[in-house]
């Protein structure tokens, strides 16, 4: 149903940014990690095509946030190329690396609120940060984010140290929409959250997919949410994406780790659950 | 920018019709809902969506704003299956959602805030004792049963407390040595009596200084430190998995820190008051030309042997004090990080206020005992 929306919706171009359906949202080519001696990545290739939800897998340590890390411009990769909306990271200028951070939004795994701000000043952080609007203005956008993500009325007003989990990770999620991005970058949304609120937190994701037209790049354990909303699944391994595809096209892969993965007994549990409530999401 | 959202007025009999065009999105909207609020009421609405490129939710709140807020039927034409549902959805996400916290009047909240500044500090003294009684019967049962005296940890304290100290208490006392000969010297001079800075280095140093320097020294080096070690292994739930395994960590955290600062504090104000009396010296050599051998012959004279004992029965009181609010501040440690650093600061500062606070009860007490 993607495709047909962005059909639908191709419209103008956002100014200093491509923008045509064929070109990938994220392109990774050749990217090399390393922390001293040991190698994260190397060689790793990626891309993340428009309006999908692409949920990227690996056992610890393969550097899946590494992987988002270099995305987003917070860790500078020794070599490889990366481009995000067809601009290169690292070659752009410091007004245009603004420009191209304001099209994205990024949740951490704990929401990395600012301890200090309220939940609503939170939201209001990257707006003020970008724009000038009056605080009427501000204050509505703040609440009907906080709405959007699932809030309950009373979260504005409240500290992150007063939330519980969930409600951080929906305030963090609320944060990373402020500035209607274009694409968003979820690490571990439903870690940490028991499995009603992960299915309810699948459920958003996708919802806000489908109505804000975003591309998701999405770190997960949760084998749950990768059959409920992933349309591709990425997998890390052995320092690089293994593989990329659905996940039936991932189960007839020919490698250990994702046979393990997919088909152990949680994997297996997943699928039937899946297919109990009417298969994948595509 | 040529994609700005923008929109033209006319009117259709009593309809007034709004023909939005470009984009409706917030790096686009500028100045559209001042412009939109400038619209009259009591008209009927028809919004044209025709001509727009895209819509984001702040267009698509501003639109869903115009409809809500206005009497009189407002229709909306030419969206886009995704605009309208993009509507549809911010509507549904319109409720009445708190942004500020209730604001209480000024007089209320000063008075609670007052009120509850009151009650902490009562209970905070109230813990603390608590805190120092839990100590002392921890302490005891290690003398009933001194194999569960852990011997590697005090060792380990010992090094980071006083071992590792050494060099900034050390540079610290030197120079505060010179310091008080300088100033003595140039004040004494007026009186043709500047052989008398010896005795003034001599028994500030032994009797007041070279401990009470030490101690805030000892307080900001490792009263902190007990603060953030105890406080951040309390936030990784380390001091629990302790108590679970049957450790604890009074035994184990608490007393080796305490018994280190109890006895390094009378060793290092005694060799920070040796290092001033050297840095004293020095200048007292340099600058006025008094040799050392006459230097320390003088000092023997003037400074009775009861200073020294003042100074060193301060000193492990002092160490005790410093200990044990750090440690007590640690193990107060709940919730978040943040925590960590607010307990390490009121750890410091509480210190620094108790150590002075006692050194003039020690003051006046040996003052009366006619130890002057």
């Amino acid at each position: 149903m993607t495709d047909m929306a962005q059909a639908e919706h191709a419209g103008q171009p956002v100014p200093g940014l491509q923008e045509d359906d064929e070109s990938p949202v994220i392109r990774v080519e050749g990217l090399y990690n390393a922390f001293g001696d040991q190698v994260i990545h190397e060689d790793l290739d990626l891309e993340l095509r428009k309006g999908e939800i692409l949920g990227v897998v690996g056992g610890s340590g393969t550097g899946k946030s590494v992987l988002m890390r270099s995305i987003v411009g917070l860790q500078r990769p020794q070599a490889g190329r990366i481009e995000v909306f067809g601009d290169t990271i690292g070659d752009l200028s410091e007004t245009e690396a603004l420009k191209l951070r304001s099209h994205w939004g990024v949740m951490f795994q704990n929401g990395a609120l600012f301890s200090t701000l309220t939940v609503a000043e939170n939201v209001q952080v990257p707006l003020r940060e970008y724009y000038k609007l009056d605080d009427e203005l501000l204050n509505e956008i703040a609440a009907y984010k906080i709405a959007l993500t699932g809030l309950p009325p009373d979260a504005g007003p409240k500290y992150p140290s007063e939330l519980s989990g969930g409600m951080r990770k929906r305030a963090g999620l609320a944060r990373a929409l402020a500035l209607d991005p274009r694409l968003l970058f979820l690490d571990e949304p439903t870690a940490g959250l028991d499995p009603i609120g992960a299915a309810a937190f699948d459920e958003l994701i996708r919802s806000l997919r489908d109505t804000l037209d975003l591309t998701v790049f999405l770190i997960t354990h949760d084998l749950d949410t990768l059959y409920a909303i992933c349309d591709r699944v990425a997998v890390l391994a052995d320092r690089k994406v293994l593989a990329v595809g659905t996940i039936p096209e991932l189960l007839a892969f020919d490698h250990p780790w994702i046979q393990e993965y997919f088909r152990g007994p949680r994997g297996r549990a997943a699928a039937a659950s899946a297919e109990a409530n009417e298969g994948p999401a595509h | 920018m040529s994609n700005a959202a923008n929109f033209e007025q006319t009117a259709q009999d009593d309809v007034i019709v709004l023909h939005f065009s470009g984009a409706l999105t917030l790096p686009c909207i500028d100045d559209l809902p001042q412009r939109l609020a400038t619209i009259e009421e009591g008209h009927p609405l028809r919004l044209e969506l025709d001509d727009v490129s895209r819509m984001d939710t702040v267009g698509a709140w501003l639109l869903y704003k115009l409809k809500r807020d206005r009497e009189g039927a407002a229709e909306i034409t030419g969206a886009t299956p995704e605009m309208t549902r993009l509507m549809k959805q911010i509507g549904e996400s319109d409720k009445p959602i708190k942004i500020r916290p209730d604001t209480r009047p000024p007089l209320v909240r000063v008075l609670t805030d007052i009120g509850r500044a009151t009650v902490d500090a009562f209970s905070t003294l109230g813990a603390f004792i608590e805190f120092f009684g839990h100590v002392l019967v921890t302490s005891w049962g290690l003398v009933r049963n001194p194999r569960r005296f852990r011997f590697n940890a005090v060792v380990r304290q010992f090094e980071v407390v006083g071992v590792n100290a050494l060099g900034i208490v050390g540079l610290m006392s030197f120079l505060i040595g010179i310091v008080i000969a300088q100033q003595g010297a140039v004040q004494l001079r007026q009186f043709g009596a500047e052989v008398f800075a010896i005795n003034l280095i001599g028994r500030i140093t032994v009797r007041e200084l070279g401990v009470l320097m030490t101690a805030i020294m000892v307080a900001g080096r490792s009263g902190s430190a007990f603060a953030a070690q105890i406080g951040s292994m309390k936030l990784g739930e380390e001091v629990d998995a302790m108590r679970t395994i049957g450790v604890s960590p009074m035994e184990a955290l608490v007393v080796p820190r305490v018994i280190a600062a109890t006895v390094l504090m009378p060793i290092l104000g005694f060799y920070s008051s040796l290092i001033a009396m050297i840095g004293g010296g020095i200048f007292c050599w340099l600058s006025l030309g008094i040799p050392p051998t006459t230097f320390v012959q003088r000092v023997h004279e003037v400074v009775p042997i009861t200073d020294l004992w003042v100074g060193l029965l301060k000193a492990p009181v002092f160490g005790v004090l410093i200990a044990i609010t750090g440690c007590y501040q640690g193990m107060q440690v709940k919730g978040d990080a943040e925590e960590v650093g607010l307990k390490t600061t009121a750890a410091v500062v509480q210190a620094i206020f108790l150590v002075i606070v006692l050194d003039a009860f020690f003051a006046v007490f040996f003052t009366q005992l006619g130890w002057v």
